[in-house]
């Protein structure tokens, strides 16, 4: 299984040379094995796969949720402006409105030129909640997590490997943060013994302080969350548009230099690619 | 057993930042989280009891009306809650632990997720005190 990291920023996207390191672009990551392929959020970062020459007939697109920095990317990518191209898109439900009239708000004018309705390609949408499917050979376990609005986590199930995604979640949110006991962490059951979990990161916990409750986890709660859970290696990214590279060095640094006993853990780079067995 | 969808996660995480009692019950009314102010009412503490089957817990309240007559246990808000999956309202008299009888209104309400689907139901109540305004 292979994770290409093509946005890991939060929040909106970078332009200043001081963040190009760590990257600039948004949630999108990519996860491919055999001939299989798997696209997780359509941020910014999805431009990057734009100009990679799609033989599938199909692709899948699965988004967390509907914020704009998972989806700012979408209008953009081209294969949606192929003809015949079969795209499917998966998301979260929501009480009120299907994905399609969700995601069409975005994608209409004024904010967007072109109507969902006018695109050449083949425009599949899946609602999911709390739900388990196949794609190709992958077996996709979706479940709500800790987010403002209706937002998934997806766990993803290869030949040998196991990847979770989440990348905006908040599981320490409450008067104890995270509460010690399986049954109460949000997304547990996604995360449980995963190669690799890529994770909110966003805040250090000085920042969360002030933060609480708009979605995002402190390094040290994601952390706690990877070991709790039993991850092997966690991903820290969705890191904040105001964190430049330097800084992000330097949280990095005092993570090694204050906690010894941890998960293996990594900053997450856009660009980067991760081959799991 | 898998963690508990994010609504009763939220929930707990609501009661544990209120001053009033809670009580959250799963869908057959096994209570599975009370928080602080009603451990006093209960008089046991969650981390000592942990969850508790409904047989065990809903014994510990006598509910009487006005009248001292006992409420039947299908007459109260929370079990009406867990049979209909609707909110409830009711004010009446429980006898607390050192015997006083004590006035509370209790307000239920189910928990039903975004797929529609009924997760458990919440009890939040509190004292009235008659002489007060």
């Amino acid at each position: 299984m292979k994770i290409n990291l093509c946005g890991v920023r939060g929040s909106f996207q970078t332009s200043d040379a001081e963040t190009k390191d760590f990257g600039t672009r948004t949630s999108c990551t990519m996860v491919s094995e055999d001939a299989a392929l798997l696209i997780l959020d359509a941020g910014s970062g999805i431009q990057t796969l734009s100009s990679l020459n799609f033989s599938a007939k199909r692709i899948d697109i699965l988004l967390t949720h509907l914020h704009m920095d998972h989806i700012v990317g979408l209008g953009f990518f081209s294969p949606l402006f192929t003809p015949d191209q079969e795209i499917h898109i998966w998301g979260p439900k929501s009480s009120t409105q299907s994905l399609r009239s969700r995601l069409s708000r975005y994608l209409s004018p004024p904010l967007f030129p072109v109507v969902l309705r006018d695109l050449p390609c083949d425009l599949v949408f899946h609602e999911i909640g709390n739900s388990e499917f196949t794609i190709n050979h992958f077996i996709v376990t979706s479940n709500y997590i800790l987010h403002p609005g209706p937002t998934l986590g997806y766990r993803i199930t290869g030949n040998r490997s196991v990847f979770t995604y989440m990348p905006d979640h908040e599981p320490a949110l409450g008067q104890q943060g995270i509460i010690q006991n399986p049954k109460w962490i949000s997304g547990f059951d996604l995360a449980l013994n995963a190669d690799v979990l890529y994770h909110d990161g966003q805040y250090t916990s000085e920042e969360y302080k002030t933060k609480k409750g708009w979605g995002h986890s402190s390094i040290e709660d994601a952390l706690e969350y990877a070991s709790l859970c039993k991850v092997k290696k966690i991903l820290l990214a969705h890191h904040d548009p105001t964190h430049s590279d330097e800084q992000l060095n330097h949280i990095f640094q005092s993570i090694e230099h204050n906690y010894k006993a941890l998960p293996k853990y990594e900053m997450a780079v856009e660009g980067n690619e991760i081959e799991l067995p | 057993m898998p963690a508990y969808g994010i609504e009763i996660i939220l929930s707990r995480q609501l009661a544990d930042s209120l001053s009033l009692p809670v009580f959250i019950t799963d869908t057959i009314g096994n209570l599975i989280f009370y928080n602080s102010p009603a451990e006093e009412t209960l008089g046991e503490k969650f981390e000592e009891t942990g969850e508790m089957p409904i047989a065990v817990w809903s014994v510990i309240f006598k509910p009487v009306d006005e009248l001292d007559n006992p409420i039947p246990p299908e007459d109260l808000p929370l079990v009406k809650t867990l049979k209909n999956k609707l909110p409830y309202h009711r004010t009446f008299w429980i006898k607390s632990l050192q015997g006083n009888k004590e006035k509370i209104a209790l307000t239920s309400y189910p928990l039903i997720s975004n797929e529609n689907e009924f997760l458990g139901a919440v009890a939040i109540f509190w004292k009235i005190n008659d002489n007060e305004n």
